[in-house]
């Protein structure tokens, strides 16, 4: 899985910079996350995805489209070689998760809108008894939007186990760091005190992030909130914690010399 | 005609009242229909529904923007969701989820604005929804539909939960007499006429259609000039067939609409005869681009003319001026 994050940082990078477009920090520091979800946790494929029983992944900060899109490819949802039309004109693959994309549950890119989405989704599962789960991954720069933390109330209220909403905590966002812009701190205890169980961890400890899972619920009858705690532009030393690389797009040395790296990290591992 | 809907007032029941009463009909052999409320049951008359189906009922709270993004959540997992909020907080708060979690998702969300246009009379302005039709008719993949009857509401709910699509329902609290009962044929899209004549044409929605029709019959006693009233209660999709036959069949068009003058049912149809070469007389009725004047639901709208009295002076101007 390691080699995975790896070479899912190598084709973000390759299809952004095709694209000369794309949010480079973001998926940066939440390609781990999803690497996770996709390979150790979702019960879900392309044979399974038309399924009602199947887990449901939302992708709330939706800018980060690349690093879903590079991981939706990698289990078979379309041809990988579909991610040189991204943002080109008349592709399916525009800057933010759209249903035509197979793989793809709901269209995102305003924020603040996959927690609603998610908490709706899992109130059905509940009614309808069925065991799948909801996974959100939420950024932290976008949790001012008050429409999150009006679903936070009804997540605890309908005491919704199922569901899990991750936010991938790099601290930086387009104008600065997220504490500067607006200061969210300490979430773990604004969302406790909300009615949910939180756990926090390392978000590129890979092993970490899929015991955490693993606990699901982490309390019998409380929303699930994993803070993963990330770098923004991780895995590429000049990028990571620059908040220029929000949606930066590397230039051909810039890239080259990004490539380089990871592949001296895949040798490593 | 007159004694006609002066009798059916009798046995008028507020439109929303009627939207309750079916929804419970249908979620007796339909257990996918979900009702969302943002502490809403009360206004939206569904009390009963909550004692009955307590398991299809989602309350949210004061909380718009959550109601339609939850009711999104529930729609994709195969519930018929319908997200009921006073028409003025749904579609003006809740409008990025509108846009977003039910029309560009394509979530089949059926969206029902109740105690519409300026139901809440005096309460005023933040509780008077005159913009719904012009941001919901911005908006892809929604169909939106404003019934004047009780006829007309029941098919509609009835409808809604037939088809999988985003549609948006506008009710009122008034109690809405039956316009015509001959007229029987409902589908979305299809405007009703419910009196015919070739002098001119009324067309309205909603809690409108009923003075457009008294209109009617002013303009036949007193004028002798013969109407035709349909109700458009859907405005999208605009039932343009029965426009052009319209305007090829009467010597004038009165829109008449419980909604700013600016983008709703007038504007619609202006625009499409506009591109099609209409060249008669023609006059948009609805709230002015102005805060609304004091008073209940009926005294803001006879303040604006909609009402017999003044849809009929209109038409007789708008016809003295050929």
């Amino acid at each position: 899985m390691a080699r995975k994050s790896i070479a899912y940082r190598k084709n973000i990078l390759k299809y952004i910079v095709g694209a000369n477009a794309g949010h480079t920090g973001g998926c940066l520091s939440c390609v781990d996350i999803l690497n996770v979800l996709y390979n150790n946790v979702l019960n879900v494929s392309p044979a399974t995805f038309a399924s009602p029983d199947r887990d449901r992944y939302i992708q709330s900060k939706g800018h980060c489209v690349e690093a879903l899109f590079v991981v939706l490819a990698d289990h078979g949802f379309f041809p990988e070689s579909d991610l040189e039309t991204l943002c080109k004109y008349k592709s399916h693959y525009i800057g933010h998760p759209t249903r035509k994309v197979n793989g793809i549950e709901q269209n995102t890119g305003a924020l603040g809108h996959g927690l609603p989405l998610a908490v709706g989704t899992a109130i059905a599962a509940k009614m309808d008894k069925k065991e799948y789960r909801v996974f959100t991954l939420l950024g932290d720069g976008e949790l001012p939007e008050g429409s999150n933390w009006e679903a936070a109330l009804t997540a605890s209220h309908y005491k919704l186990d199922n569901l899990c909403a991750i936010i991938d905590k790099n601290s930086l966002q387009i104008t600065g760091s997220t504490a500067d812009v607006c200061n969210t701190d300490p979430l773990d205890k604004k969302f406790e005190s909300f009615g949910w169980a939180v756990m926090q961890v390392d978000g590129h400890d890979l092993k970490q992030l899929a015991e955490t899972f693993a606990k699901m619920p982490f309390e019998t009858g409380k929303p699930n909130l994993v803070i993963a705690h990330t770098i923004k532009g991780k895995g590429i030393s000049y990028m990571e914690n620059q908040v220029k690389w929000h949606h930066g797009v590397p230039n051909k040395e810039q890239y080259e010399e990004a490539i380089v790296e990871l592949d001296h990290a895949l040798a490593l591992v | 005609m007159g004694a006609t809907i002066e009798s059916e007032i009798a046995t008028a029941r507020p439109n929303q009242d009627v939207f309750s009463g079916v929804l419970q009909q249908l979620t007796a052999d339909d257990r996918q229909i979900v009702v969302v409320t943002s502490d809403s049951r009360g206004s939206g008359k569904l009390v009963p529904f909550g004692h009955k189906f307590p398991e299809q009922i989602v309350e949210i709270g004061i909380a718009e923007q959550n109601l339609v993004g939850v009711a999104a959540g529930l729609a994709s997992a195969g519930k018929k969701a319908y997200a009921v909020s006073p028409a003025c907080f749904l579609t003006a708060r809740a409008l990025e989820q509108i846009k977003n979690d039910v029309a560009y998702s394509d979530n089949p969300v059926r969206l029902v604005g109740i105690s519409a246009g300026v139901s809440y009379g005096p309460l005023g302005t933040t509780h008077h929804s005159l913009h719904d039709f012009a941001a919901l008719r911005a908006i892809n993949n929604m169909i939106i539909v404003a019934p004047a009857d009780n006829f007309e509401t029941e098919q509609a709910v009835k409808l809604s939960a037939a088809i999988n699509k985003p549609v948006y329902l506008r009710f009122g609290k008034k109690p809405m007499p039956l316009l015509n009962a001959d007229e029987t044929s409902f589908e979305f899209g299809k405007g009703r006429v419910v009196k015919k004549g070739n002098d001119i044409a009324i067309i309205a929605n909603g809690e409108t259609v009923y003075p457009a029709l008294l209109a009617a019959e002013k303009l036949r006693e007193e004028y002798g000039l013969q109407a035709t009233v349909v109700s458009m209660h859907t405005i999208k999709p605009l039932d343009v067939e029965l426009l052009k036959t319209l305007s090829e069949n009467t010597k004038a068009i009165i829109t008449v609409e419980e909604h700013s003058v600016n983008g709703g049912l007038g504007e619609a149809c202006a625009s499409y005869l506009l591109q099609h070469g209409y060249k008669k007389p023609f006059k948009i009725m609805g709230i002015p681009d102005e805060y609304t004047v004091t008073g209940s639901q009926v005294e803001i709208l006879n303040h604006y003319n909609i009402s017999q009295h003044g849809i009929a002076d209109v038409a007789v101007q708008l016809l003295a001026t050929i």
